[in-house]
């Protein structure tokens, strides 16, 4: 171990010791100033996450175990950002009297869960991946049930932690088998060895239906609803938006330097899937009452987009998930932290509460809008782009039909989403939600989370840099 | 050791704990008793690396390292489960899954 080793696995040093810092902070901190962890951990891992920015060497380390290069080191850095606006948009919620002496498990567990998903995106043998997924899993069944006393939020606690162990068990059944026939778990040695033959398939359906788990990507979908809407606001939309792009991240990578063989087989595989998941992602959010449990199900029909990234296997898809990912991240966490703020202050989450909420509370509602405009795909802000990227990169490798059945999901997306946005400014209600001025942290997340949406939309410097840095198969 | 049990009575030992962990998880009705089923799906991972690394790769040792892990990951697995299937006996004085059903379609 040289110096050299500690700068190429720098992310995760970096949040480990961020990690012990609010460990240290917790240990040393009296009763009555446990509040101040909260603006400290938002600061420390404002730094973390600019110090990440810097260049990088590249290179692997232990034995090709841990890889760094510039693509992975940009997919951790989206992710920093996404945990960082959760972090300033948990800030008022951590406040309340309940959550008072638990504040630093709060993040020390988030933390974990990002260190997990940093190794697991810079994994170059399947066991690293298997340890990661499994540090980025097992913390966030506890932070599902964090608010103990709520019926609720001890039972996501449980759906996750079950439907993700039973996840991981068919990915390592799958994987057991990838490692019979090709005898390694290095993924360049996998890679080498794997041949088009039935073991091989076999092991690879079980993958994929493991990761298909953690992405919730129908069939595998059903824990997602409810686990938003039982889990803290907060804790869902880190599942829904950082958990999950994680996942698409790794997927996308295994899928391209593990399997480029076997092409033919899974792209047959992510075309059913991406339509499964599309439209009844889309068929299920129509219905929903909650507003959470309506984001889960947006968030399924939008899991199912980044699936046309994936076919094909060429440079422009993956740049185009990447850049979904980081558009995504905005709009959702934009989308979430309405929500939060409206549960925080009032404790209303249904669809109907949010009639007239114009009148009485407008940079919300033009918020939320904006939120949903983005996740729709609508012209000036970033989700237009996003989508239409990744429509011309499945396009370009001829999947017209798919491409069709996703343009008209999108306009079944539209109606749904609109409905929220006719909700907001159309419809009459008798008694709307009450005026109320949110603290200046939440307004500072939904201020990054909406610059981002604007930003990421017209600057197509942002979709060239992601481009250099990318690779296909 | 190639005259003594094939390899492939350790595969179907192993394809039969699997599915028969699924089921169980899919059927029994007792958070503790699901638990268990997700063990079994995992002790039937384990011996498939463990057969795959003695009978076809007997030089190198990475079958068996992997399984070592999954027994630690599916310790910590247990830990947090357990704690919040006791959390769930407080909450609903059960912990039978038909009656954990607050939150559904």
């Amino acid at each position: 171990m040289s110096l050299e080793n500690f700068t190429v696995m720098r992310h995760e040093l970096l949040l480990t010791l961020a990690f012990l810092v609010i460990l240290l902070t917790e240990v040393f901190t009296g009763e009555e100033k446990k509040e101040r962890v909260r603006i400290l951990a938002v600061i420390i891992f404002a730094i973390v996450t600019v110090v990440g920015f810097l260049p990088l060497p590249e290179g692997s380390i232990f034995g090709d175990m841990f890889r760094a290069t510039r693509t992975t080191s940009l997919m951790k850095n989206i992710l920093n950002i996404g945990t960082l606006i959760v972090f300033i948009q948990s800030y008022s919620w951590l406040g309340r009297a309940e959550n008072r002496d638990r504040i630093h498990e709060y993040f020390m567990l988030l933390m974990t869960t990002l260190i997990g998903m940093n190794f697991m995106i810079s994994a170059g043998h399947f066991l690293m991946f298997y340890i990661g997924i499994e540090l980025a899993t097992i913390p966030l069944a506890a932070l599902a049930a964090y608010e103990r006393f709520r019926n609720r939020s001890a039972e996501a606690g449980i759906k996750l932690i079950l439907s993700s162990a039973l996840s991981s068990g068919i990915l390592l059944f799958g994987l057991s088998m990838i490692y019979g026939t090709t005898g390694s778990l290095y993924f360049s040695e996998v890679a080498a060895a794997v041949r088009d033959m039935p073991l091989v398939i076999l092991g690879f359906i079980f993958f994929f239906s493991g990761m298909a788990f953690k992405m919730s990507l129908v069939p595998f979908h059903l824990w997602t609803a409810d686990v938003y809407e039982g889990a803290p606001v907060n804790v869902a939309s880190y599942l829904s938006v950082i958990s999950k792009g994680a996942a698409a991240f790794i997927f996308i990578i295994i899928l391209f330097t593990v399997f480029p063989i076997i092409i033919a087989t899974w792209e047959k595989t992510i075309w059913v899937i991406a339509v499964l998941t599309i439209t009844i992602g889309n068929l299920f959010a129509l219905r929903q009452k909650n507003m959470k449990r309506f984001l889960a199900f947006s968030s399924i029909a939008q899991a199912g987009f980044f699936l046309l990234g994936f076919i094909g296997g060429n440079q422009l898809g993956m740049t185009t998930v990447i850049y979904y990912a980081l558009v995504y991240i905005f709009s959702n966490l934009a989308a979430f932290g309405v929500v939060s703020v409206i549960a925080e202050k009032t404790g209303r989450e249904s669809m109907d509460d949010y009639d007239g909420l114009y009148r009485t509370n407008p940079g919300l509602s033009i918020a939320m809008m904006l939120a949903m405009f983005s996740l729709a795909g609508i012209p000036p802000v970033a989700g237009f782009f996003g989508k239409f990227f990744l429509f011309v990169a499945a396009a370009e490798k001829g999947y017209y039909v798919l491409v069709t059945i996703a343009v008209l999901n999108t306009i079944i997306a539209l109606y749904y989403y609109l409905l929220v946005v006719k909700a907001m400014f159309i419809n009459r209600n008798e008694a709307p939600i009450e005026p109320f001025k949110s603290d200046s942290m939440s307004k500072l997340g939904l201020a990054i989370c909406l610059a981002g949406i604007i930003v990421t939309g017209f600057a197509s410097s942002i979709f060239e840099m992601i481009r250099n840095l990318s690779y296909g198969i | 050791m190639n005259q003594g049990i094939p390899l492939e009575y350790y595969l179907i030992l192993a394809s039969a704990m699997f599915f028969i962990g699924v089921y169980g998880f899919l059927t029994r009705r007792n958070l503790i008793t699901i638990l268990m089923s997700v063990e079994l799906i995992l002790n039937s991972v384990n011996i498939n690396f463990l057969a795959f690394n003695r009978y076809l790769f007997p030089g190198k040792l990475d079958g068996h390292f992997f399984s070592l892990f999954v027994i630690a990951v599916a310790a910590a697995e247990a830990a947090v489960a357990i704690a919040i299937i006791i959390n769930i006996y407080r909450r609903f004085t059960t912990i039978n899954v038909e009656d954990v059903n607050s939150l559904k379609y």
